[in-house]
Protein backbone atom coordinates (compact mmCIF):
# COMPACT_ATOMS: atom_id res chain seq x y z
CA UNK A 1 0.00 0.00 0.00
CA UNK A 2 1.42 2.94 -1.13
CA UNK A 3 1.64 6.05 -3.31
CA UNK A 4 4.41 5.96 -6.41
CA UNK A 5 5.28 8.79 -8.36
CA UNK A 6 6.38 7.27 -11.66
CA UNK A 7 8.32 9.60 -14.48
CA UNK A 8 5.86 12.59 -13.83
CA UNK A 9 6.22 15.30 -15.64
CA UNK A 10 4.19 18.64 -15.51
CA UNK A 11 3.94 22.02 -17.60
CA UNK A 12 1.87 24.84 -17.18
CA UNK A 13 -0.07 26.26 -20.27
CA UNK A 14 2.01 24.16 -22.45
CA UNK A 15 2.18 25.27 -25.54
CA UNK A 16 1.94 29.09 -24.99
CA UNK A 17 4.72 31.38 -24.65
CA UNK A 18 3.94 31.42 -20.40
CA UNK A 19 4.84 27.61 -20.26
CA UNK A 20 6.14 26.15 -17.31
CA UNK A 21 8.41 23.15 -16.91
CA UNK A 22 7.11 22.79 -13.14
CA UNK A 23 7.81 18.96 -12.28
CA UNK A 24 10.65 17.04 -14.62
CA UNK A 25 11.04 13.17 -14.43
CA UNK A 26 9.96 13.24 -10.44
CA UNK A 27 10.17 9.70 -9.13
CA UNK A 28 9.41 8.87 -5.47
CA UNK A 29 7.40 5.64 -3.55
CA UNK A 30 5.61 6.89 -0.16
CA UNK A 31 4.58 4.07 1.98
CA UNK A 32 2.45 3.70 3.99
CA UNK A 33 2.72 5.64 7.69
CA UNK A 34 5.20 7.73 6.32
CA UNK A 35 5.85 10.98 7.93
CA UNK A 36 7.61 13.34 5.03
CA UNK A 37 8.49 16.39 4.57
CA UNK A 38 8.83 18.37 1.51
CA UNK A 39 11.03 21.50 1.16
CA UNK A 40 11.95 23.51 -1.72
CA UNK A 41 12.54 27.53 -2.69
CA UNK A 42 8.90 29.42 -3.60
CA UNK A 43 8.19 27.47 -7.35
CA UNK A 44 10.49 24.69 -6.66
CA UNK A 45 7.59 22.71 -7.62
CA UNK A 46 6.01 21.71 -4.05
CA UNK A 47 2.58 22.91 -4.85
CA UNK A 48 2.66 21.28 -8.10
CA UNK A 49 3.64 18.06 -6.84
CA UNK A 50 1.35 17.76 -3.77
CA UNK A 51 -1.32 18.52 -6.08
CA UNK A 52 -0.84 15.66 -8.24
CA UNK A 53 -1.01 13.26 -5.40
CA UNK A 54 -4.92 13.77 -5.00
CA UNK A 55 -5.91 14.09 -8.81
CA UNK A 56 -5.71 17.83 -8.99
CA UNK A 57 -3.73 18.44 -11.58
CA UNK A 58 -2.83 15.58 -14.14
CA UNK A 59 0.67 14.87 -15.20
CA UNK A 60 1.79 15.79 -19.19
CA UNK A 61 3.42 12.75 -18.73
CA UNK A 62 4.19 9.91 -16.29
CA UNK A 63 1.61 8.16 -13.64
CA UNK A 64 0.53 8.44 -10.37
CA UNK A 65 -0.27 4.89 -8.23
CA UNK A 66 -2.26 4.73 -5.21
CA UNK A 67 -2.37 1.68 -3.91
CA UNK A 68 -1.48 -0.20 -7.11
CA UNK A 69 -3.89 1.79 -9.30
CA UNK A 70 -3.10 4.54 -11.62
CA UNK A 71 -5.39 7.35 -10.07
CA UNK A 72 -5.41 8.87 -13.68
CA UNK A 73 -7.41 6.15 -14.87
CA UNK A 74 -10.57 6.13 -16.38
CA UNK A 75 -12.47 4.18 -13.79
CA UNK A 76 -10.73 5.50 -11.40
CA UNK A 77 -13.21 7.27 -8.85
CA UNK A 78 -11.55 10.87 -8.20
CA UNK A 79 -14.21 11.55 -5.04
CA UNK A 80 -12.96 8.35 -3.38
CA UNK A 81 -9.32 9.51 -3.75
CA UNK A 82 -9.74 12.76 -2.77
CA UNK A 83 -11.56 11.26 0.50
CA UNK A 84 -8.09 8.75 1.33
CA UNK A 85 -5.84 11.31 -0.12
CA UNK A 86 -6.35 14.78 2.27
CA UNK A 87 -5.43 18.25 1.21
CA UNK A 88 -4.71 21.01 3.56
CA UNK A 89 -4.51 24.21 1.51
CA UNK A 90 -2.06 27.18 2.42
CA UNK A 91 -3.92 29.40 5.47
CA UNK A 92 -6.97 27.15 5.36
CA UNK A 93 -8.70 29.42 6.91
CA UNK A 94 -9.57 31.40 4.23
CA UNK A 95 -11.74 28.53 3.44
CA UNK A 96 -14.04 28.61 6.06
CA UNK A 97 -17.40 29.39 5.59
CA UNK A 98 -20.27 27.74 7.80
CA UNK A 99 -21.59 29.68 10.63
CA UNK A 100 -20.10 27.53 13.24
CA UNK A 101 -17.47 25.56 13.79
CA UNK A 102 -18.95 22.13 14.38
CA UNK A 103 -21.29 22.67 10.29
CA UNK A 104 -17.92 23.37 9.27
CA UNK A 105 -16.06 20.09 9.75
CA UNK A 106 -19.52 18.43 8.86
CA UNK A 107 -19.52 19.62 5.05
CA UNK A 108 -16.85 17.04 4.05
CA UNK A 109 -18.15 13.78 4.98
CA UNK A 110 -21.38 15.37 4.41
CA UNK A 111 -20.00 15.82 1.08
CA UNK A 112 -19.26 12.15 1.08
CA UNK A 113 -23.03 10.89 1.31
CA UNK A 114 -22.70 10.10 5.36
CA UNK A 115 -25.63 10.75 6.95
CA UNK A 116 -26.17 13.54 8.83
CA UNK A 117 -25.54 11.79 12.31
CA UNK A 118 -22.30 9.91 11.11
CA UNK A 119 -21.10 13.23 9.36
CA UNK A 120 -21.70 14.54 13.12
CA UNK A 121 -19.62 11.71 15.03
CA UNK A 122 -17.02 12.31 12.38
CA UNK A 123 -16.79 15.95 13.04
CA UNK A 124 -16.52 15.23 16.61
CA UNK A 125 -13.70 12.89 16.71
CA UNK A 126 -11.77 15.43 14.23
CA UNK A 127 -12.37 18.39 16.21
CA UNK A 128 -11.18 16.18 19.47
CA UNK A 129 -7.93 15.53 17.33
CA UNK A 130 -6.98 18.92 16.92
CA UNK A 131 -7.50 19.70 20.55
CA UNK A 132 -10.41 22.72 20.01
CA UNK A 133 -12.06 23.19 23.39
CA UNK A 134 -15.64 21.82 23.38
CA UNK A 135 -17.27 24.88 24.16
CA UNK A 136 -16.44 26.52 20.94
CA UNK A 137 -17.87 23.84 18.74
CA UNK A 138 -20.99 25.69 18.20
CA UNK A 139 -19.18 29.28 17.74
CA UNK A 140 -19.38 30.44 14.24
CA UNK A 141 -15.22 29.89 13.36
CA UNK A 142 -14.54 33.52 12.14
CA UNK A 143 -14.64 34.71 16.26
CA UNK A 144 -11.51 32.08 16.73
CA UNK A 145 -7.79 33.11 16.77
CA UNK A 146 -5.36 32.31 13.93
CA UNK A 147 -4.36 28.97 15.34
CA UNK A 148 -7.41 27.83 16.52
CA UNK A 149 -8.96 28.67 12.69
CA UNK A 150 -6.56 26.78 11.52
CA UNK A 151 -6.80 23.55 13.53
CA UNK A 152 -10.63 23.74 12.38
CA UNK A 153 -9.66 23.72 8.71
CA UNK A 154 -7.33 20.96 9.36
CA UNK A 155 -10.25 19.10 11.26
CA UNK A 156 -12.82 19.97 8.16
CA UNK A 157 -9.81 17.15 6.24
CA UNK A 158 -9.69 14.58 9.20
CA UNK A 159 -13.52 14.34 9.21
CA UNK A 160 -13.15 12.17 5.76
CA UNK A 161 -11.29 10.07 7.23
CA UNK A 162 -8.03 10.48 4.73
CA UNK A 163 -5.55 7.70 4.94
CA UNK A 164 -2.67 10.23 3.87
CA UNK A 165 -3.06 13.89 4.72
CA UNK A 166 -1.05 16.06 2.82
CA UNK A 167 -0.20 19.71 4.18
CA UNK A 168 1.01 23.11 2.56
CA UNK A 169 2.90 25.40 5.34
CA UNK A 170 0.18 24.87 7.90
CA UNK A 171 2.30 27.12 10.04
CA UNK A 172 2.68 30.10 7.77
CA UNK A 173 1.66 33.00 10.10
CA UNK A 174 1.42 31.00 13.49
CA UNK A 175 3.40 32.36 16.68
CA UNK A 176 5.60 29.94 17.75
CA UNK A 177 3.20 28.27 20.31
CA UNK A 178 0.38 27.77 17.66
CA UNK A 179 2.96 26.34 15.70
CA UNK A 180 4.00 23.77 17.88
CA UNK A 181 0.55 22.80 18.50
CA UNK A 182 0.05 22.08 15.46
CA UNK A 183 3.05 20.23 14.56
CA UNK A 184 2.38 18.31 17.67
CA UNK A 185 -0.78 16.86 16.87
CA UNK A 186 0.55 15.97 13.44
CA UNK A 187 3.47 13.76 15.24
CA UNK A 188 1.00 12.08 17.17
CA UNK A 189 -2.02 11.57 14.26
CA UNK A 190 1.04 9.93 13.14
CA UNK A 191 2.22 7.88 15.64
CA UNK A 192 -1.33 6.97 16.96
CA UNK A 193 -3.01 6.58 14.23
CA UNK A 194 -0.63 5.50 11.74
CA UNK A 195 -1.57 8.24 9.06
CA UNK A 196 0.78 9.04 6.68
CA UNK A 197 1.53 12.50 6.67
CA UNK A 198 3.24 14.84 3.80
CA UNK A 199 4.19 18.39 5.29
CA UNK A 200 5.34 20.93 2.92
CA UNK A 201 7.74 23.81 5.31
CA UNK A 202 9.41 26.52 4.71
CA UNK A 203 11.22 26.21 8.45
CA UNK A 204 14.11 23.81 8.36
CA UNK A 205 13.81 23.49 11.95
CA UNK A 206 10.38 22.07 12.02
CA UNK A 207 11.17 19.11 9.44
CA UNK A 208 14.18 18.57 11.15
CA UNK A 209 12.48 17.74 14.53
CA UNK A 210 9.46 15.80 13.10
CA UNK A 211 9.59 14.47 9.78
CA UNK A 212 11.10 11.02 9.02
CA UNK A 213 12.24 11.21 5.51
CA UNK A 214 13.10 14.82 3.65
CA UNK A 215 12.41 15.43 -0.02
CA UNK A 216 14.04 18.44 -1.43
CA UNK A 217 12.33 19.80 -4.53
CA UNK A 218 14.84 21.68 -6.75
CA UNK A 219 13.59 23.31 -10.49
CA UNK A 220 10.68 20.86 -10.48
CA UNK A 221 13.46 17.88 -9.91
CA UNK A 222 13.86 15.46 -6.49
CA UNK A 223 17.15 16.99 -5.75
CA UNK A 224 17.66 15.08 -2.35
CA UNK A 225 15.37 12.19 -0.75
CA UNK A 226 16.70 10.78 3.07
CA UNK A 227 16.14 11.13 6.50
CA UNK A 228 17.35 14.74 7.85
CA UNK A 229 20.43 14.02 8.70
CA UNK A 230 21.16 12.86 5.48
CA UNK A 231 19.88 15.77 3.94
CA UNK A 232 21.59 18.37 5.99
CA UNK A 233 24.56 17.32 5.19
CA UNK A 234 24.57 18.94 2.29
CA UNK A 235 23.82 22.19 3.81
CA UNK A 236 25.73 24.12 0.91
CA UNK A 237 24.18 23.09 -2.09
CA UNK A 238 21.11 23.55 0.02
CA UNK A 239 22.13 27.51 0.45
CA UNK A 240 22.49 26.96 -3.36
CA UNK A 241 18.46 26.04 -3.51
CA UNK A 242 17.20 29.02 -1.94
CA UNK A 243 16.89 27.05 1.59
CA UNK A 244 19.01 26.56 4.77
CA UNK A 245 19.54 24.06 7.39
CA UNK A 246 18.50 24.33 10.89
CA UNK A 247 20.54 26.48 12.96
CA UNK A 248 22.65 24.31 14.80
CA UNK A 249 23.98 22.13 11.98
CA UNK A 250 25.76 25.04 11.11
CA UNK A 251 26.96 25.50 14.54
CA UNK A 252 27.92 21.44 13.99
CA UNK A 253 30.03 21.78 11.30
CA UNK A 254 32.10 24.53 12.52
CA UNK A 255 32.72 23.32 16.10
CA UNK A 256 34.09 20.20 13.55
CA UNK A 257 36.30 22.27 11.74
CA UNK A 258 37.61 23.95 14.88
CA UNK A 259 38.59 20.15 16.15
CA UNK A 260 35.47 19.50 18.10
CA UNK A 261 34.76 15.73 17.94
CA UNK A 262 30.50 15.91 17.85
CA UNK A 263 28.49 14.41 15.23
CA UNK A 264 28.17 17.23 12.89
CA UNK A 265 25.62 15.59 11.38
CA UNK A 266 23.07 16.79 14.63
CA UNK A 267 19.69 19.01 13.21
CA UNK A 268 18.19 19.08 16.12
CA UNK A 269 18.65 20.83 19.65
CA UNK A 270 18.52 17.66 21.36
CA UNK A 271 20.90 16.06 19.29
CA UNK A 272 23.14 18.82 19.35
CA UNK A 273 23.34 18.81 22.91
CA UNK A 274 23.87 15.49 23.60
CA UNK A 275 27.17 15.54 21.46
CA UNK A 276 28.67 18.65 22.56
CA UNK A 277 28.17 17.21 26.32
CA UNK A 278 29.47 13.84 25.70
CA UNK A 279 32.95 15.73 23.60
CA UNK A 280 33.46 18.02 26.63
CA UNK A 281 32.43 15.55 28.88
CA UNK A 282 35.29 12.93 27.73
CA UNK A 283 37.77 15.91 26.99
CA UNK A 284 37.72 16.90 30.42
CA UNK B 1 14.40 62.33 19.11
CA UNK B 2 11.14 60.34 19.45
CA UNK B 3 9.72 59.41 16.11
CA UNK B 4 6.69 57.17 17.16
CA UNK B 5 5.47 58.22 20.38
CA UNK B 6 1.99 56.20 22.09
CA UNK B 7 0.77 57.16 25.66
CA UNK B 8 -2.15 55.14 27.09
CA UNK B 9 -3.34 54.03 23.78
CA UNK B 10 -6.28 51.62 23.30
CA UNK B 11 -7.80 50.47 20.94
CA UNK B 12 -11.78 48.90 21.02
CA UNK B 13 -12.69 46.71 18.47
CA UNK B 14 -16.69 46.97 18.38
CA UNK B 15 -18.76 43.67 16.98
CA UNK B 16 -22.07 44.83 16.31
CA UNK B 17 -25.36 42.45 15.20
CA UNK B 18 -27.26 42.88 12.18
CA UNK B 19 -29.41 45.41 13.88
CA UNK B 20 -26.36 47.13 14.46
CA UNK B 21 -26.25 47.15 18.49
CA UNK B 22 -23.07 46.71 20.56
CA UNK B 23 -22.76 43.02 20.22
CA UNK B 24 -19.00 42.62 22.61
CA UNK B 25 -15.88 44.93 23.09
CA UNK B 26 -12.71 43.61 22.30
CA UNK B 27 -9.72 45.74 23.78
CA UNK B 28 -7.05 44.72 21.44
CA UNK B 29 -4.81 47.50 22.66
CA UNK B 30 -4.96 48.46 26.45
CA UNK B 31 -3.02 51.43 27.24
CA UNK B 32 0.20 50.75 25.59
CA UNK B 33 3.12 53.58 26.24
CA UNK B 34 5.83 53.59 23.74
CA UNK B 35 8.70 55.57 22.46
CA UNK B 36 10.77 54.63 19.21
CA UNK B 37 13.66 56.82 19.02
CA UNK B 38 14.43 58.17 15.08
CA UNK B 39 16.82 55.79 13.47
CA UNK B 40 16.25 52.40 15.75
CA UNK B 41 15.98 49.00 14.38
CA UNK B 42 13.25 47.84 16.59
CA UNK B 43 11.63 44.46 16.90
CA UNK B 44 7.89 43.84 17.90
CA UNK B 45 6.83 40.07 19.15
CA UNK B 46 3.39 38.65 20.10
CA UNK B 47 1.65 35.81 20.18
CA UNK B 48 -1.60 35.50 17.19
CA UNK B 49 -4.16 37.97 18.47
CA UNK B 50 -2.01 39.93 21.16
CA UNK B 51 -1.91 43.37 19.31
CA UNK B 52 0.91 43.80 17.30
CA UNK B 53 -0.78 44.65 13.80
CA UNK B 54 -3.39 46.70 15.69
CA UNK B 55 -0.60 48.37 17.20
CA UNK B 56 1.09 48.63 13.92
CA UNK B 57 -2.00 49.94 12.22
CA UNK B 58 -1.80 53.04 14.32
CA UNK B 59 1.46 53.80 13.51
CA UNK B 60 0.12 55.11 9.78
CA UNK B 61 -3.66 55.95 10.52
CA UNK B 62 -5.29 53.01 9.13
CA UNK B 63 -6.77 53.03 12.66
CA UNK B 64 -7.48 55.77 14.98
CA UNK B 65 -6.96 55.43 19.05
CA UNK B 66 -10.12 55.01 21.33
CA UNK B 67 -8.61 56.19 23.44
CA UNK B 68 -4.85 58.06 24.70
CA UNK B 69 -2.27 59.83 22.19
CA UNK B 70 -0.55 58.32 19.36
CA UNK B 71 2.08 60.68 17.61
CA UNK B 72 3.98 60.01 14.24
CA UNK B 73 7.46 62.18 13.83
CA UNK B 74 5.41 64.67 16.42
CA UNK B 75 1.96 64.43 14.90
CA UNK B 76 -0.87 63.60 16.43
CA UNK B 77 -2.60 60.89 14.42
CA UNK B 78 -6.59 61.76 15.46
CA UNK B 79 -5.09 65.37 13.66
CA UNK B 80 -7.38 64.58 10.34
CA UNK B 81 -4.94 67.34 8.09
CA UNK B 82 -2.03 65.73 9.34
CA UNK B 83 -2.82 62.50 7.68
CA UNK B 84 -1.72 61.99 4.58
CA UNK B 85 1.99 63.71 5.72
CA UNK B 86 1.68 60.87 8.47
CA UNK B 87 1.56 58.42 6.41
CA UNK B 88 4.44 59.79 4.00
CA UNK B 89 6.28 59.59 7.21
CA UNK B 90 5.63 55.88 8.04
CA UNK B 91 5.09 53.30 5.40
CA UNK B 92 3.96 49.62 5.47
CA UNK B 93 4.71 46.45 3.94
CA UNK B 94 2.47 43.52 4.70
CA UNK B 95 2.65 39.49 4.91
CA UNK B 96 1.78 38.56 1.30
CA UNK B 97 3.20 40.25 -1.56
CA UNK B 98 0.73 39.71 -3.79
CA UNK B 99 -1.57 41.56 -1.90
CA UNK B 100 0.47 44.74 -2.44
CA UNK B 101 2.10 45.03 -5.97
CA UNK B 102 -0.56 46.79 -8.38
CA UNK B 103 1.46 47.30 -11.40
CA UNK B 104 2.65 44.92 -14.61
CA UNK B 105 5.69 46.40 -14.20
CA UNK B 106 8.13 46.41 -11.44
CA UNK B 107 9.47 50.29 -12.07
CA UNK B 108 6.14 51.21 -12.33
CA UNK B 109 4.97 49.77 -9.47
CA UNK B 110 7.15 51.22 -7.52
CA UNK B 111 6.46 54.85 -8.90
CA UNK B 112 3.35 54.08 -8.41
CA UNK B 113 2.74 55.77 -4.88
CA UNK B 114 5.04 58.74 -5.69
CA UNK B 115 2.89 59.56 -8.77
CA UNK B 116 -0.11 59.33 -6.73
CA UNK B 117 1.12 62.39 -4.41
CA UNK B 118 1.99 64.17 -7.30
CA UNK B 119 5.86 64.12 -7.51
CA UNK B 120 7.21 65.53 -10.61
CA UNK B 121 7.65 62.70 -13.40
CA UNK B 122 11.84 63.59 -13.81
CA UNK B 123 11.59 63.15 -9.48
CA UNK B 124 9.63 60.12 -9.87
CA UNK B 125 12.43 58.25 -11.90
CA UNK B 126 15.35 59.50 -9.38
CA UNK B 127 13.36 57.99 -6.93
CA UNK B 128 12.66 54.56 -8.47
CA UNK B 129 15.85 54.43 -9.14
CA UNK B 130 17.21 54.98 -5.62
CA UNK B 131 14.38 52.95 -4.10
CA UNK B 132 15.27 50.00 -6.60
CA UNK B 133 19.34 50.46 -5.98
CA UNK B 134 18.49 50.47 -2.26
CA UNK B 135 16.57 46.38 -2.38
CA UNK B 136 19.30 45.93 -4.83
CA UNK B 137 16.28 44.90 -7.61
CA UNK B 138 17.42 47.16 -10.29
CA UNK B 139 17.90 44.22 -12.88
CA UNK B 140 14.41 43.49 -12.62
CA UNK B 141 12.88 46.60 -12.92
CA UNK B 142 11.44 46.16 -16.27
CA UNK B 143 10.30 42.62 -15.05
CA UNK B 144 6.28 41.43 -14.61
CA UNK B 145 6.48 41.51 -10.63
CA UNK B 146 4.29 37.60 -11.31
CA UNK B 147 7.53 36.20 -12.53
CA UNK B 148 9.60 37.01 -9.18
CA UNK B 149 10.19 34.93 -6.47
CA UNK B 150 8.31 35.88 -3.12
CA UNK B 151 11.68 37.53 -1.70
CA UNK B 152 12.29 39.19 -4.32
CA UNK B 153 8.29 41.01 -4.88
CA UNK B 154 8.45 41.28 -0.97
CA UNK B 155 11.92 43.88 -1.53
CA UNK B 156 9.58 45.36 -4.74
CA UNK B 157 7.18 46.21 -2.19
CA UNK B 158 9.32 47.29 0.27
CA UNK B 159 11.11 49.44 -3.07
CA UNK B 160 7.44 51.54 -3.44
CA UNK B 161 7.67 52.26 0.19
CA UNK B 162 10.69 53.89 -0.16
CA UNK B 163 10.26 55.92 -3.21
CA UNK B 164 7.72 57.55 -0.63
CA UNK B 165 10.91 58.30 1.22
CA UNK B 166 9.60 57.52 4.94
CA UNK B 167 11.39 57.92 7.48
CA UNK B 168 10.29 54.83 9.14
CA UNK B 169 9.31 51.37 7.59
CA UNK B 170 7.03 49.46 9.34
CA UNK B 171 6.84 45.63 8.39
CA UNK B 172 4.09 43.48 9.32
CA UNK B 173 5.07 39.75 8.74
CA UNK B 174 6.90 40.35 6.03
CA UNK B 175 8.74 36.94 5.92
CA UNK B 176 5.83 34.96 6.78
CA UNK B 177 5.19 33.64 3.39
CA UNK B 178 8.88 33.12 2.19
CA UNK B 179 11.59 30.78 1.85
CA UNK B 180 14.77 30.71 3.75
CA UNK B 181 16.54 32.72 1.52
CA UNK B 182 14.01 34.85 0.52
CA UNK B 183 13.72 35.82 4.46
CA UNK B 184 17.33 36.19 4.51
CA UNK B 185 17.19 38.69 1.92
CA UNK B 186 14.20 40.69 3.33
CA UNK B 187 15.86 40.99 6.72
CA UNK B 188 19.34 42.05 5.26
CA UNK B 189 17.58 44.84 3.18
CA UNK B 190 15.71 46.56 5.89
CA UNK B 191 18.77 46.35 8.00
CA UNK B 192 20.72 48.09 5.60
CA UNK B 193 17.95 50.74 5.11
CA UNK B 194 18.21 51.16 8.83
CA UNK B 195 22.56 51.59 8.84
CA UNK B 196 22.97 52.77 5.30
CA UNK B 197 19.86 55.75 5.11
CA UNK B 198 18.73 55.60 8.92
CA UNK B 199 15.03 54.74 8.07
CA UNK B 200 13.79 53.49 11.36
CA UNK B 201 12.63 50.33 11.17
CA UNK B 202 9.66 48.17 13.33
CA UNK B 203 9.42 44.80 12.56
CA UNK B 204 6.48 42.71 13.15
CA UNK B 205 7.69 38.65 13.16
CA UNK B 206 7.30 34.93 14.18
CA UNK B 207 10.75 34.57 13.13
CA UNK B 208 12.93 34.99 16.29
CA UNK B 209 15.94 34.56 15.00
CA UNK B 210 14.90 37.70 13.04
CA UNK B 211 15.15 40.14 15.70
CA UNK B 212 18.95 39.23 17.14
CA UNK B 213 20.62 42.50 15.45
CA UNK B 214 17.69 44.49 16.80
CA UNK B 215 17.99 47.88 19.24
CA UNK B 216 15.03 46.69 21.18
CA UNK B 217 12.41 44.29 21.15
CA UNK B 218 9.06 44.70 22.40
CA UNK B 219 7.20 41.78 23.64
CA UNK B 220 3.39 42.47 23.18
CA UNK B 221 0.21 40.11 25.32
CA UNK B 222 -3.32 40.81 25.73
CA UNK B 223 -2.50 44.87 24.50
CA UNK B 224 0.07 45.11 26.27
CA UNK B 225 3.68 45.89 26.01
CA UNK B 226 4.77 43.26 29.07
CA UNK B 227 8.42 42.93 27.97
CA UNK B 228 11.18 45.45 26.55
CA UNK B 229 14.68 45.08 26.45
CA UNK B 230 17.85 44.53 24.22
CA UNK B 231 17.14 41.19 22.16
CA UNK B 232 19.92 39.90 24.95
CA UNK B 233 17.68 40.81 27.73
CA UNK B 234 14.32 39.10 25.93
CA UNK B 235 16.30 36.02 25.41
CA UNK B 236 17.34 35.59 28.26
CA UNK B 237 14.26 34.64 29.87
CA UNK B 238 12.75 31.65 28.01
CA UNK B 239 10.02 31.29 30.70
CA UNK B 240 8.42 34.34 30.66
CA UNK B 241 8.64 34.11 26.83
CA UNK B 242 7.21 30.58 26.40
CA UNK B 243 4.33 31.92 29.06
CA UNK B 244 3.53 34.61 25.80
CA UNK B 245 3.62 32.06 23.56
CA UNK B 246 6.96 32.74 22.25
CA UNK B 247 9.92 31.10 21.88
CA UNK B 248 13.83 32.14 21.06
CA UNK B 249 16.26 31.07 18.55
CA UNK B 250 17.48 27.36 18.35
CA UNK B 251 21.16 28.45 19.04
CA UNK B 252 20.11 30.29 22.25
CA UNK B 253 17.87 27.47 23.01
CA UNK B 254 20.94 25.00 22.15
CA UNK B 255 22.92 27.62 24.45
CA UNK B 256 20.26 27.64 27.64
CA UNK B 257 20.17 23.90 27.66
CA UNK B 258 23.75 23.30 27.68
CA UNK B 259 24.02 25.84 30.50
CA UNK B 260 21.16 24.00 32.17
CA UNK B 261 23.28 20.59 32.01
CA UNK B 262 26.02 22.42 33.90
CA UNK B 263 28.05 24.23 31.20
CA UNK B 264 29.46 27.59 31.80
CA UNK B 265 27.01 29.88 29.02
CA UNK B 266 26.06 32.93 29.83
CA UNK B 267 21.78 33.61 29.63
CA UNK B 268 20.81 35.00 26.38
CA UNK B 269 23.23 33.66 23.63
CA UNK B 270 21.96 35.23 20.53
CA UNK B 271 24.04 33.71 17.18
CA UNK B 272 25.93 31.06 16.35
CA UNK B 273 28.79 32.49 16.01
CA UNK B 274 28.88 33.47 19.71
CA UNK B 275 28.12 30.65 21.09
CA UNK B 276 31.42 28.39 18.64
CA UNK B 277 33.48 31.18 20.46
CA UNK B 278 31.84 30.11 23.78
CA UNK B 279 32.40 26.37 23.25
CA UNK B 280 35.95 26.70 21.74
CA UNK B 281 37.06 28.72 25.29
CA UNK B 282 35.41 26.01 26.81
CA UNK B 283 37.21 22.64 25.24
Amino acid sequence: MSIIVNHVDFVYSEGTNTSQHALKDVNLQIKDGEFLGIIGHTGSGKSTLIQHLNGLLKPASGEIYYNGRDINDKDFSRKELRSKVGLVFQYPEYQLFETTIFEDVCFGPKNQGLAPKDAGLRAFEALRNVKLPKELYYQSPFELSGGQKRRVAIAGVLAMKPEVLILDEPTAGLDPQGRDEILEELARLHREQNMTIILVSHSMEDVAKYVDRLIVMDDGRVAYDGTPREVFKHYEELKKMGLSAPQVTYLMHDLKKRGFDVDEDATTVAEARDTILAYLGKSR
Amino acid sequence: MSIIKALKLTHEYIHRDDEGNVDSIETALDGVDLDIAEGDFIAILGHNGSGKSTLAKHMNVILSPSDGTMWVDGKDTKDEDKLWEIRQTAGMVFQNPDNQIIAGIVEEDVGFGPENIGVPTSEIWTRVDNALAAVHMEKYRNHSPNKLSGGQKQRVAIAGVIAMRPKCIILDEPTAMLDPVGRQEVIETITELNKKEGVTVILITHYMEEVVNADKVFVMDHGKIVMQGTPREIFSDIKTLKEHHLDVPQVTLLAHELKEAGLNIPDGVLTEEELLHILCQLS
